[in-house]
């Protein structure tokens, strides 16, 4: 299998205080890799490394290396706009600009020179909504505001958002945490499908959600990796003590 | 225990002070409510009747003596009640169409500014001889008060009858050119600057706290400093719009700044990171989705500030906008008077024929800064509602 992603010796700083500890991670392609553990221990921190996005807080230093497809991301020659047009987000609020629904998912493409305005741009629209199951509900009203959605579309309309931009890999911040079950149930449907074609890594604080959904399981604590293995190894036979009280629910 | 015993001493105590609490805020607003009613209905009270004037019909015979002495084409009993204006304008007149030259002809022609006072029952210093003969013209239809036009097509005059405010409202147009173009680019410019860029250090909140500073600082101090710096430095004409505008574009850069920052911070922090997330460079973030949604915000500060700065009369009359202005400005370096110097001007003329201009010439700005405010909530409503 081959490895889309790697992070070595990843060390993270907000200010003085160390909020990641020598991560060493490889995620592989088109898999979906889960990062669980309690709130404060590290993994969204960790997965906003992937596309840079803590460069945008003052006062923040990274150590290490993170590779993509044999590339440092952290090296001084990186464009950073290039770097997200391959690692596209979703954030954990659903966070649709406040124009239409057409209009969000062109913007990345547009700004980027992915599909011209006009009959290109339709179809990239058209099959990105397709690819995020929201193109039925959608597909009469594209030119209506998308705050107008629920919360569950506008979810969905940001993974369409994301997958407009043909990334390869979507970084999810536990994208499903501010919805109902329904809602929850489609963007879990949606990361499975999503699987063939994109390496997705998914911060999740619902066990069953990253049992559900994930392949490979990584469980942060402190600003550790405390274990990392597939899914199935790590939910059935933890190797560490620490690993096991917190999928039992035992701490956290 | 029942939840209807509303008579125990303890909830009796609460409902009177509940009570108490409510009335401070109504007497607080009735006084308020009567301040601002006493001043308004002192100001249409007093400013009413200047949108009126005396005009008197009259008989005007053009002879060639007319040209050496105006006197002569008038009736002698009219003669005095005449405006001077009209006097002196006469021979211009003529010279204008040669065809009027030794014809006679009735017209109406404004009337002197204590004829003007008398007939509108105000105080005037005609005499009892003067007033019999003025009363015989009102009954004889010949004496009439007109709408007065010329308020609003004339400039300043030392004659009241005559005095207008065009000068004062094309100057203050000109003056707020120079300001708009001087504080909004700059401050949306800082704002942003500061918002986007700037990093989170001492110099930043030093520069923070001395904007805020600046924004309370009285206008007066504006007007040194436009004078030291635009008038005695620059060379900048003294008394221009160009002048004024720098002073009052200066004085209003604070204000600018601190709204647009406002307007700015209020975007959620999510709308950002989703366009970061997409890939947008720095500059597209700004342009795409900061400011579109910041414009609602920066808007009303921007109209909040032009009505501050409309009414504004300390520094200009610092940088010399307070001189004897008949005519509009027809550039931005020439001498030019603003309305509320004018205002000023005329609250302090000796003639009482003024007292009514000065509560017009407020009535006019008051009317231009309630529409301002309206524009800056019907625009704020306008683009907040859409999303």
């Amino acid at each position: 299998m081959k490895v889309k992603m790697s992070a070595s010796n990843v060390n993270f700083y907000y200010g003085e205080f160390k909020a990641l500890k020598d991560i060493n991670l490889k995620f592989y392609e088109n898999n979906v890799t889960a990062l669980i553990g309690p709130s404060g221990c590290g993994k969204s921190t960790f997965l906003r490394c992937l596309n840079r996005m803590n460069d945008l807080i003052d006062g923040t230093k990274v150590e290490g290396e993170i590779l993509l497809d044999d590339e440092n991301i952290y090296d001084s020659d990186v464009d950073v706009v290039e770097l997200r047009k391959r690692v596209g987000m979703v954030f954990q609020k659903p966070n649709p600009f406040p124009k239409s629904i057409y209009e969000n998912i062109a913007y990345g493409p547009k700004i980027h020179g992915i599909a011209s305005k006009g009959a290109e741009m339709d179809e990239l629209v058209e099959d990105s909504l397709k690819k995020a199951f929201l193109w039925d509900e959608v597909k009469d009203r594209l030119h209506a505001p998308a705050t107008a959605l629920s919360g569950g579309q506008q979810q969905r309309l940001c993974i369409a958002r994301a997958i407009a931009m043909k990334p390869d890999i979507i970084l999810m911040d536990e994208p499903a945490s501010a919805l109902d079950p329904i809602a929850t149930q489609k963007i879990e449907d949606l990361i499975f499908e999503l699987k063939k074609n994109y390496t997705i890594i998914i911060v999740t604080h619902s066990m069953q959600q990253a049992a559900r959904v994930s392949d490979y399981t990584a469980f942060f604590y402190m600003g550790n990796l405390i274990e990392y293995g597939e899914t199935q190894q790590i939910f059935t036979q933890p190797k560490l003590k620490q690993t096991e009280d917190y999928i039992t629910g035992r701490f956290g | 225990m029942s939840v209807k015993n509303i008579q125990s001493s303890r909830n009796k105590k609460r409902y009177f002070k509940e009570k108490v609490f409510k009335m401070y805020g109504v007497i607080a607003l009735f006084i308020s409510f009567a301040f601002l009613v006493t001043f308004f209905g002192n100001m249409i009270f007093k400013g009413y009747s200047g949108l009126r004037q005396a005009k008197i019909y009259t008989t005007i015979s053009i002879t060639p003596e007319v040209l050496e002495d105006p006197a002569y084409a008038f009736l002698e009993d009219d003669y005095y009640y005449i405006s001077r204006d009209e006097i002196r304008r006469l021979p211009l007149k003529i010279q204008d169409s040669k065809d009027m030259m030794n014809k006679t002809f009735n017209e109406w022609v404004i009337a002197d500014s204590e004829v003007d006072q008398y007939l509108k029952g105000r105080p005037n210093r005609l005499k009892n001889s003067d007033k019999k003969y003025l009363d015989k013209l009102k009954e004889e239809g010949k004496l009439k008060l007109f709408f007065n036009w010329n308020f609003f097509t004339n400039g300043d005059s030392n004659l009241p009858e005559i005095a207008g405010i065009k000068a004062a409202v094309f100057g203050t147009i000109y003056v707020m050119i120079i300001t708009i173009l001087v504080s909004v680019p700059l401050g949306i410019a800082t704002a942003i600057y500061l918002e986007e860029y700037a990093k989170d250090n001492w110099l930043t909140r030093m520069i923070e706290v001395n904007i805020n500073n600046l924004a309370a600082i009285p206008s007066i101090i504006y007007g040194l400093l436009g004078l030291a710096v635009f008038i005695n430095f620059l060379h900048v004409p003294r008394s221009s719009a160009l002048a004024g505008g720098l002073t009052l574009g200066i004085m209003n850069l604070p204000v600018i700044v601190i709204s647009s920052r406002a307007a700015i911070k209020s975007i959620p922090p999510s709308i950002k990171e989703a366009a970061y997330g997409v890939g947008a460079s720095k500059l597209q973030v700004i342009w795409h989705h900061i400011l579109p949604l910041a414009v609602p915000g920066i808007l009303t500060g921007f109209i909040i500030g032009l009505a501050r700065s409309i009414g504004e009369t300390a520094p200009l009359l610092v940088v010399g906008m307070v001189a004897y202005i008949p005519d509009a400005p027809t550039s931005f370096v020439q001498s030019t008077t603003v309305l509320p110097a004018q205002i000023y001007t005329w609250s302090t003329a000796s003639l009482r024929a003024f007292t009514e201009k000065t509560a017009l010439a407020i009535l006019v700005l008051l009317a231009v800064m309630l529409l301002l405010n309206t524009l800056a909530i019907w625009l704020r409503n306008k683009y907040e509602k859409q999303w």
